[in-house]
């Protein structure tokens, strides 16, 4: 055994009361015990100690970010929820709403790439039942380190199938989401799962308890010893080289009991049986519980003996902590008690009675007849400490030199570029997603730059796009996180979507360094400012730190998942040319910077320099065009610059293209290979009436050919290009 | 009127997708019941993860209570239509010859291919003509149908062009002897509306309902 597994192994009752450092077992401070004996006036028991110590876990208590995150807007017109639900929700048309959610799950995947990722859909999925909605969508972000190295292969491709494993079987399509490749994710990939549902407006569920004396259910799987300690230890501390001793810490995932969970819940909702609803995930019964006492202001007490359990002998401390998955903890009205009970039955889903709400204020646990935690229910949420850590903000990036010369023709860079792990088509990894389940996908994936679910019954869908770029944010913080928040919205606004809100997961190194701490705050700086500009709310989301292996963090890496409403699902867009004989038209600038770009990585082997800043007021006016325009496709120029933009658009869409690019104002490369955000490939059957358009919004707009019959993408001057078969992934995973 | 019965296994995924597919003559009924109600005239097994699927895909939903009276049906002549997994629970049952192994390449296969029709005298391929080709949707892991002999076996569609699979020769649906059984990997539930990409599967969920009117 190694000496880590030891320490997750330790981390039980008796350890802590044996130990003479015993916030050191529970993933606390010398400081935050202190203050913890100095609010109960006493020393705490061992299991309040390790409730205490999840609940002030980073993962769970936000509280080197909470100062930092309290700069995003969070308000708007659309935001029937903000931030401190299980999801935020949206208002759509007719009385519907849909709520959003993103989540980390990148400490259990890296031990344990199909089950970390299995259970990371299976928690966000919870998340979005609790708030009463029908989950519609999941879309994941990925990163992992360069598809040549073994162990980025073996994580995604454990990554991958536990995403498959658990959403097709639960019946949410996965239809979307951002992966990328680079050295900084080698030991540490990122996964952050997000996931949508529909709802109506007036049925939102919170997840509160209320009522004094309301009974107190727990449904859906019993409590295991898997996953304990997950939140405080795995998740909230940095991995040592090899992390497969902590594989105690992650929990496995069991999509039928999800599948029966979600009818249940679906249904106590509803037939309007809940007072509350609430997921047990991060922290298990013990966050589940305090979160709910606390959110209604209420207390809360359980009895352990109550708890339905896959083991014998399990301990308070155990039962306590446990993070058995495809659990609900669900608060009733005493009168609708046997009601929740046949609906349970019915689904074959296990339900307990295990306490009651409290008008005390406090959470008090029972077991074997004796009270073995009895705190207020405020020690563990709102009186969890906030730091505001030291934080050293990055120097502003200055712009790199190209180390030499530029391209006189294109030779084969566009190939390698289409080629490229970070371009290339997606296909391998979402073919194992079941993308239609539900029969509401309109725009599948690798059609558009964003997925639109048709809301049936109804004229109107929703566009969900995920995206964000770790390497930009590398090189510049601020200007990266800004670029995340109008990328994701672009995205959106190119699929048909005028976007409501969004969500955010913020992948970052350990917030006990400075430097971290400041690439941080100026991120969040960035995404601020984006947010109001664009006002796009944030409507919750997620921090994960501590991404970080011996010493070395991952590149920081926001990733946005904007939801956008297409008020006519007639008008959805995709990103491919659809036919012969429409104009081709560049919106925004024409040439790009080589700093931070794809084309710079592949020709000199890293990112360097200071990578383009959307400018607010060409984002705004392009969300304004993209809206009002009648488009035929629309494709956000992205990775890999202009050409690589209008390569896309002939290998995803069913026409090639004839094209004049404008003449180098500087580098040819810059024109062809160079990125910049605020630009958009569009096709249309009126370029008159999009120029006049684009004139009144401010949004630079060039015609640039006509598409063609054929799968040819011919360029004056510069080449021709047979684009039948998209490349993808495989040459590496086959 | 008559009705189409939609039957819900825990764990059955496609079960609302048929169900608003079919419109307003489809009726769910759940797997604990004993018997179809009265008025059911055709009977849609639908797809997903029947009980989780971790023994054999559809081991375990065919000892369902509703599957005597579903198989009684079959035996009296109604229509029953197994999609996806609905087909590995008919093949698990007996009531369809073979079975349906694991895919060729291991993986998950989520994507739109193209079929034939091989036998246009089935129940379920009324509306069609033999050798027309129809453009189907599929989500699978298990699908690759095997059968030791092919003898009497009545093929109903066949994969054209990609066989996603590996599927014995190229078959993707298969009926029994009477071809009121139909059994068939590909969704025609998720190709019923030009929004999502095509309508070729109302042809065949339609074929019951234009014979039954």
């Amino acid at each position: 055994m190694s000496g880590r597994t030891k320490a997750v192994r330790a981390a039980t009752a008796n350890a802590v009361a044996d130990n003479p450092a015993p916030w050191d077992a529970v993933g606390l401070t010398q400081q935050e015990y202190r203050s913890i004996a100095a609010a109960l006036g006493r020393a705490p028991a061992p299991l309040e100690l390790g409730m205490l110590g999840a609940m002030w876990s980073e993962h769970c208590s936000y509280k080197s970010s909470r100062v930092h995150l309290r700069r995003l807007p969070t308000t708007g017109d659309a935001v029937l929820v903000g931030p401190g639900e299980n999801a935020g929700v949206l208002a759509l048309p007719e009385g519907w709403a849909v709520a959003i959610r993103v989540e980390s799950h990148n400490h259990p995947s890296a031990v344990e790439p199909f089950q970390g990722a299995a259970t990371g859909v299976g928690g966000i999925l919870r998340d979005i039942f609790a708030t009463g909605a029908r989950p519609c969508a999941v879309l994941d972000g990925l990163c992992f380190g360069p598809p040549e190295q073994v162990r980025a292969r073996h994580l995604l491709r454990g990554v991958v199938e536990g995403i498959a494993h658990y959403g097709n079987s639960i019946g949410v399509p996965t239809v979307g989401g951002a992966t990328a490749f680079a050295p900084g994710y080698r030991d540490n990939p990122l996964v952050n799962v997000m996931a949508a549902g529909w709802l109506r407006a007036d049925a939102i569920q919170h997840g509160r308890a209320s009522g004094p004396g309301n009974p107190v259910l727990l449904i859906g799987n019993r409590t295991g010893r898997d996953g304990i300690h997950g939140a405080s230890l795995l998740a909230s501390r940095s991995f040592a080289e090899d992390p497969a001793g902590l594989r105690p810490a992650v929990q496995v995932g069991d999509p039928f009991v999800g599948k029966l969970l979600l009818e249940a819940c679906a249904e106590l909702a509803e037939r309007g049986l809940l007072v509350g609803c609430n997921d047990l995930g991060a922290a298990g019964l013990t966050s589940a519980a305090s979160e709910a006492a606390g959110r209604g202001g209420m207390g809360i007490e359980l009895d352990l003996g109550a708890v339905p359990l896959r083991e014998q002998n399990m301990d308070p401390y155990e039962i306590m902590l446990s993070e058995s998955q495809e659990r609900m903890l669900v608060v009733v009205d005493a009168a609708d008690e046997r009601a929740a009970v046949a609906v349970c039955e019915r689904w074959g889903c296990e339900l307990a009675r295990v306490g009651h709400v409290t008008d005390d204020g406090r959470i008090r646990i029972r077991a074997s007849g004796t009270v073995v935690a009895d705190m207020p229910v405020a020690l563990l949420t709102s009186a969890a400490p906030r730091y505001r850590r030291p934080a050293r903000r990055p120097a502003a990036p200055a712009r790199a030199r190209p180390p030499d010369r530029d391209l006189t023709a294109v030779d084969d860079w566009l190939e390698r570029l289409l080629a490229a792990p970070n371009i290339c088509s997606r296909r391998w990894i979402y073919r194992q997603y079941d993308h239609q389940v539900q029969t509401a996908t309109a725009v599948l994936p690798g059609q558009g730059d964003a997925a639109v679910l048709w809301r049936k019954g109804t004229g109107f869908g929703v566009a969900l796009a995920l995206d964000g770029s770790g390497r930009l944010c590398r090189l510049d913080p601020y200007g990266g996180a800004a670029l995340a928040v109008c990328e994701a919205a672009r995205n959106v606004a190119c699929a048909g979507g005028r976007p409501l809100g969004l969500t955010n997961c913020l992948n970052w190194g350990s917030p006990e360094d400075p430097a971290t701490m400041g690439t941080f705050a100026a991120a969040i700086d960035g995404m601020a400012r984006a947010a109001r500009a664009l006002a796009i709310p944030v409507t919750g989301g997620n921090v994960s730190f501590y991404n970080e292996t011996s010493g070395r963090p991952v590149d920081p890496t926001p990733l946005v998942g904007v939801a956008g409403l297409v008020a006519d699902i007639g008008r959805r867009r995709g990103s491919g040319f659809p036919e012969a004989g429409l104009a081709v038209a560049l919106l925004g600038p024409a040439a790009g910077r080589l700093d931070g770009s794809e084309y710079q990585v592949q020709r000199w082997g890293a990112p360097s320099g200071a990578p383009a800043r959307p400018v607010f007021a060409l984002e705004r006016g392009l969300l304004r065009v993209l809206a009002e325009a009648d488009l035929r496709s629309a494709h956000d120029c992205a990775e890999g610059g202009l050409l690589v933009c209008l390569a896309e658009c002939v290998l995803t869409g069913a026409a090639g293209a004839r094209v004049r690019l404008p003449k180098p104002r500087g580098r040819l490369d810059e024109l062809l290979f160079g990125e910049a955000p605020g630009r958009v490939v569009v096709s249309t059957d009126n370029y008159g009436a999009l120029a006049r358009l684009c004139r009144a919004a401010g949004v630079p707009c060039r015609k640039l050919g006509v598409t063609a019959d054929g799968r040819d993408l011919v360029a004056e001057g510069l080449g021709t290009w047979s684009l039948r078969d998209e490349r993808g992934l495989e040459p590496w995973l086959a | 009127m008559s009705r189409t019965a939609v039957v819900v296994f825990p764990g059955s995924n496609c079960d609302q997708d048929a169900l608003w597919a079919l419109g307003a003559d489809a009726v769910a009924v759940w797997h604990q019941e004993a018997r179809l109600p009265a008025d059911v005239s055709a009977v849609i097994l639908p797809g997903g993860f029947a009980y989780g699927d971790y023994l054999r895909a559809g081991a375990l939903a065919r000892f369902s209570p509703i599957m005597a009276d579903v198989r009684r049906a079959a035996d009296a002549g109604m229509p029953v239509l197994g999609i996806c997994n609905g087909f590995q629970v008919l093949c698990e049952a007996g009531m369809l010859p073979g079975a349906l192994a694991r895919n060729a390449d291991i993986a998950f296969h989520c994507q739109t291919v193209t079929v034939e029709v091989a036998d246009a005298d089935t129940a379920w391929t009324a509306g069609l003509r033999r050798g027309e080709r129809l453009r189907l949707p599929i989500a699978h892991g298990e699908g690759r149908y095997w059968v030791a002999d092919l003898t009497g076996v009545r093929v109903a569609f066949r994969y054209a062009g990609e066989n996603p699979n590996g599927s014995l020769e190229n078959i993707a649906g298969v009926s029994n002897r009477a071809g009121n059984v139909v059994g068939l990997m590909p969704h025609p539930e998720r190709a019923a509306s030009e929004t999502l990409g095509g309508v070729d599967g109302l042809r065949i969920l339609g074929a019951v309902r234009e014979a039954l009117r």
